[in-house]
């Protein structure tokens, strides 16, 4: 029997970016809950590991105004998460919260939470971004450099791991006939005071079914990876690519060893789309449609000057590029997203060239610039390509990204889900009850503080 | 999203408002060691979704969930809390009609967060959440979060009054009709409509917008728990609904008194603050079995009930009470406390709530859909809207 690597796929509800197209009829509500339910239902009924919410916690400016050309606005990650453990059963539950305008004590108590009222599906992706915009709606502003970002994030889930395992699983006793609603000594005191935190009692919230929630990461500098590669049982990754998806896997699995875990301990999922049809021309025909409802107009010209630095609005995004210069010096013009454009001025050069070469409008450059990836073809030759990319090692799944609310990703489970199942490359049935279960993770154990004999036990 | 309720459809005659709160197993320390009670289950989902339905079938205005950062302390009652917030989430999509009110802190939560999260709640629930204002004074949940050291009450109000007034800008910094999805222009939002808070505050700054759009009740219901005059201040300008302590109905209506006169010195309209009162209680068939059965708890347990209304009797005459108090203009109704969430919610929702009807005191159906309906609260106008 030859060894099959199980093939992990999560799903991401539709994003505060140009991915989403809000302009097509199909499009439905980016807040209501029917839309969470919809596309979080169709998931679990295709037997996928996980549904994955993103966070923003200060709307995008573009030249000094809210950018009103994408999706703007959503709800609070972890209610939605909550209110969809209601409605789903094995799914995983899984969110992007911020370590740095949250503290920990507050944080863990969440997580716990949902844990518990999910029946062990929650999974925590943490992210780091610290600018001083963000900054801005927090008491603690944009105190945090570049460069602190995860020594916070690190200290931030060493706290949360010793609130969870400050609780012992069988904690509750719950025996009537003894007046001791803890069992004696199962909930221990926290006793941390470190360079960023400092989080000192009793914790409120049982250990969820889990132990830990799952731990995603989706850092792409090199402190990212080291941090996923110490601390992360996921890595949520931009590099989707069968090339760039391998040197990348080969990347993060070789900086596991220094910290004693195997490879299968972490799995690496990129975000991709999916776009299908019943030939591949038309698969590729409907892929440009997509591209060009995602990149409108005032998109292009939006995008344009996020590397130019300057107002663009003149230039018609049908017609060439612009023959002015990009200018240097001024401050980013786009707040709110990670977008490092390092030398402007060769960009400009390379992509007028470009443009001139293939007689490409300014919209056109653009799609052609900001296309990622993605499998676009048969159901059949996309299955393929799934596999290829688990097999051998580019990925061990894929997070998929569809690019409408809530229907998105329907043609997926119909048509691709399926074959990966007839092939026996992904599961028909959940075997387990928790993401822990789906994603082949192994339940923490109680980690108890090494003067465990000396901490004051409370219960 | 719901039209806002007219006048007419908000006041008909003297109509109680109940609320239960649903802490713990119980009001009562040893509820979970009652009969009925499941201990295990304390935590379990399925067994707070079955309390909100029990809750709705009655039709009663509201659950009330409590939290904190701390751990109970160790005495003989339930130790262990989940956050309130996530709860009330969790039992949006399996209610409807009834009103999801969650507790949370001002003191180590960020304002921002508060927002976004009760606005959720209210988004899930279709217009079903409020938000009960919680503040710490404690030295272990300062030491929770080791940001700042402990703070007084009265400090610690005048934050969460800080923390109220933004929490209300940043509901508000969506107009409801934001979202406009122009194709022709390609523009999703129209950022007119969309407004920075610029709260600059002696204890914290928020720019804003909120990252979630205007909740479906515009501001979900805001209640304030009366623990002292700081509080009732708070109660008076911020409120819609101030949860009071009081034992006798002269108490009660001197306490509503008081805050329907602050709420007119802070220039609100008193008829838009309910004020309901506090009201633990242990039923029974006839007098002597709810005694009994109080007398049990109290073995297991010698509690304390914290000054406020105590009923242990049968539902008929807590059902006098009610309509004593509420008659006398004493409170706009109750939160009810059950002894036991196990058998003392049934007993209020299988007798009092019907006598309450034959009255004519308590409503036969849910008069809308969100908590604002249900409270003849009407929907508040963006402060931030210049057209109407
Ligand atoms: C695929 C992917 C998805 C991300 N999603 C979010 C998100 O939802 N919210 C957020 O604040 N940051 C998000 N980020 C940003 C990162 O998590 C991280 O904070 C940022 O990239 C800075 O870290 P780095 O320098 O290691 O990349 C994402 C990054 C990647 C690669």
């Amino acid at each position: 029997m030859t060894r099959t690597k199980p093939i992990h796929l999560g799903v991401h509800f539709p994003g505060v970016n140009n991915t989403t197209v809000w302009s097509d009829p199909g499009s439905g509500s980016q807040i209501e809950f029917s839309s969470f339910e919809h596309l979080a239902r169709r998931a679990e009924a295709a037997k996928l590991d996980f549904f994955f919410l993103a966070e923003g916690l200060r709307l995008r400016e573009h030249k000094g105004r809210i950018h009103d050309l994408d999706v703007v606005g959503r709800p609070d990650t972890l209610p939605v998460l909550a209110a969809l453990a209601a409605v789903t059963d094995r799914i995983g539950l899984a969110g992007t919260i911020n370590t740095t305008f949250n503290e920990p004590w507050e944080l863990a108590r969440q997580f716990a939470t949902l844990d518990v009222l999910s029946g062990g599906r929650a999974a925590w992706n943490l992210v780091t971004s610290s600018d001083a915009f963000t900054g801005a709606n927090f008491r603690r502003g944009g105190y945090l450099q570049y460069d602190d970002r995860y020594a916070r994030a690190g200290e931030v889930v060493e706290v949360a791991r010793a609130l969870w395992d400050s609780w012992d699983d069988d904690a509750v006793l719950g025996d009537p006939s003894s007046a001791a609603f803890l069992r004696p000594g199962a909930v221990r005191r926290v006793d941390h005071h470190g360079r960023f935190v400092d989080a000192v009692g009793e914790f409120t919230t049982p250990r969820g079914p889990q132990g830990h929630p799952v731990l995603f990461q989706a850092g792409d500098s090199s402190d990212g990876r080291e941090f996923a590669a110490r601390a992360a049982d996921v890595v949520f990754s931009a590099h989707a690519t069968y090339d760039d998806g391998r040197a990348f896997y080969d990347d993060v699995k070789g900086r596991l060893a220094a910290y004693g875990r195997d490879r299968d301990s972490l799995k690496i999922l990129p975000a991709v789309t999916v776009t299908l049809g019943a030939t591949a021309a038309e698969a590729e025909e409907r892929a440009r449609h997509i591209r060009r409802q995602q990149v409108s107009g005032p998109t292009a010209i939006a995008f344009l000057e996020q590397v130019w630095g300057r107002d663009l609005e003149a230039y018609d995004p049908d017609g060439p590029l612009p023959d002015v210069e990009p200018d240097v010096d001024g401050a980013s013009i786009t707040r709110g997203r990670v977008r490092h454009v390092r030398d402007p001025l060769a960009v400009a050069r390379a992509w007028r060239e470009q443009a001139a070469a293939n007689r490409w409008s300014i919209r056109d450059l653009v799609i052609a610039v900001t296309t990622r990836g993605g499998f676009v073809g048969t159901p059949e030759a996309v299955a393929a390509d799934i596999e290829r990319h688990v097999h051998e090692d580019a990925a061990d799944g894929f997070i998929l990204v569809p690019h409408l609310t809530p229907g998105g990703l329907d043609d997926v489970f119909d048509q691709v889900v399926p074959l990966l199942q007839e092939r026996g490359s992904f599961r028909r049935e959940y075997a387990g009850t928790t993401l822990r279960d789906h994603l082949g993770l192994a339940r923490p154990a109680v980690a108890r503080p090494v003067d465990a004999g000396v901490a004051e036990l409370v219960g | 999203m719901s039209a806002p309720s007219t006048a007419s459809a908000r006041r008909r005659g003297p109509l109680v408002h109940l609320g239960v709160d649903l802490t713990d197993a119980g009001a009562h320390p040893a509820a979970w060691r009652a009969s009925g009670s499941r201990p295990e289950r304390v935590f379990d989902a399925a067994r707070l979704t079955e309390l909100v339905a029990r809750a709705q079938s009655g039709l009663l205005d509201f659950v009330a969930l409590d939290d904190a950062f701390t751990l109970q302390p160790r005495s003989g009652g339930v130790r262990g809390r989940l956050d309130a917030a996530l709860v009330a989430a969790r039992l949006a999509p399996r209610s409807a009609g009834i009103g999801l009110v969650a507790t949370v802190d001002t003191t180590h939560t960020e304002p921002f967060h508060v927002s976004k999260a009760i606005a959720t709640i209210d988004h899930v629930s279709q217009g079903r959440a409020g938000w009960q204002v919680a503040w710490s004074t404690s030295d272990a949940a300062a030491a929770a979060f080791g940001r700042k050291p402990p703070q007084s009450e009265a400090d610690a109000i005048e934050e969460a009054d800080e923390a109220a007034h933004v929490i209300a800008r940043l509901w508000d910094s969506w107009e409801d009709d934001a979202e406009i999805r122009d194709v022709a222009t390609g523009r999703f939002v129209d950022r007119e409509k969309l407004h920075y808070v610029d709260h600059e505050g002696i204890r914290f700054a928020v720019k804003g917008p909120s990252i979630t759009p205007r909740p479906p009740q515009g501001r979900p219901p805001v209640v304030v728990p009366v623990t002292g005059d700081d509080a009732l201040r708070l109660a008076a300008s911020r409120a819609d609904v101030a949860r009071v302590q009081a034992a006798t109905a002269e108490e009660a209506g001197e306490l509503r008194d008081r805050l329907r006169s602050a709420a007119q010195d802070a220039e609100r309209d008193p008829d838009e603050l309910r004020v309901l009162v506090d009201a633990n209680v242990v039923l029974g068939a006839d007098e002597p079995t709810a005694r009994a059965r109080f007398e049990l708890l109290q073995d297991l347990d010698d509690a304390r009930w914290d000054g406020s209304l105590a009923h242990v009797g049968t539902a008929h005459t807590l059902t006098s009470t009610v309509e004593e108090w509420v008659r006398a203009g004493a409170a706009d109704g109750f939160v009810l406390r059950p002894a036991s969430l196990a058998t003392d919610l049934d007993a209020v929702v299988a007798h009092t709530v019907p006598a309450l009807q034959r009255l004519g005191l308590f409503r036969t159906a849910y008069p809308g859909t969100t908590l604002r309906d249900t409270l003849g609260l009407a929907r508040p106008a963006n402060v931030f809207a210049t057209s109407a």
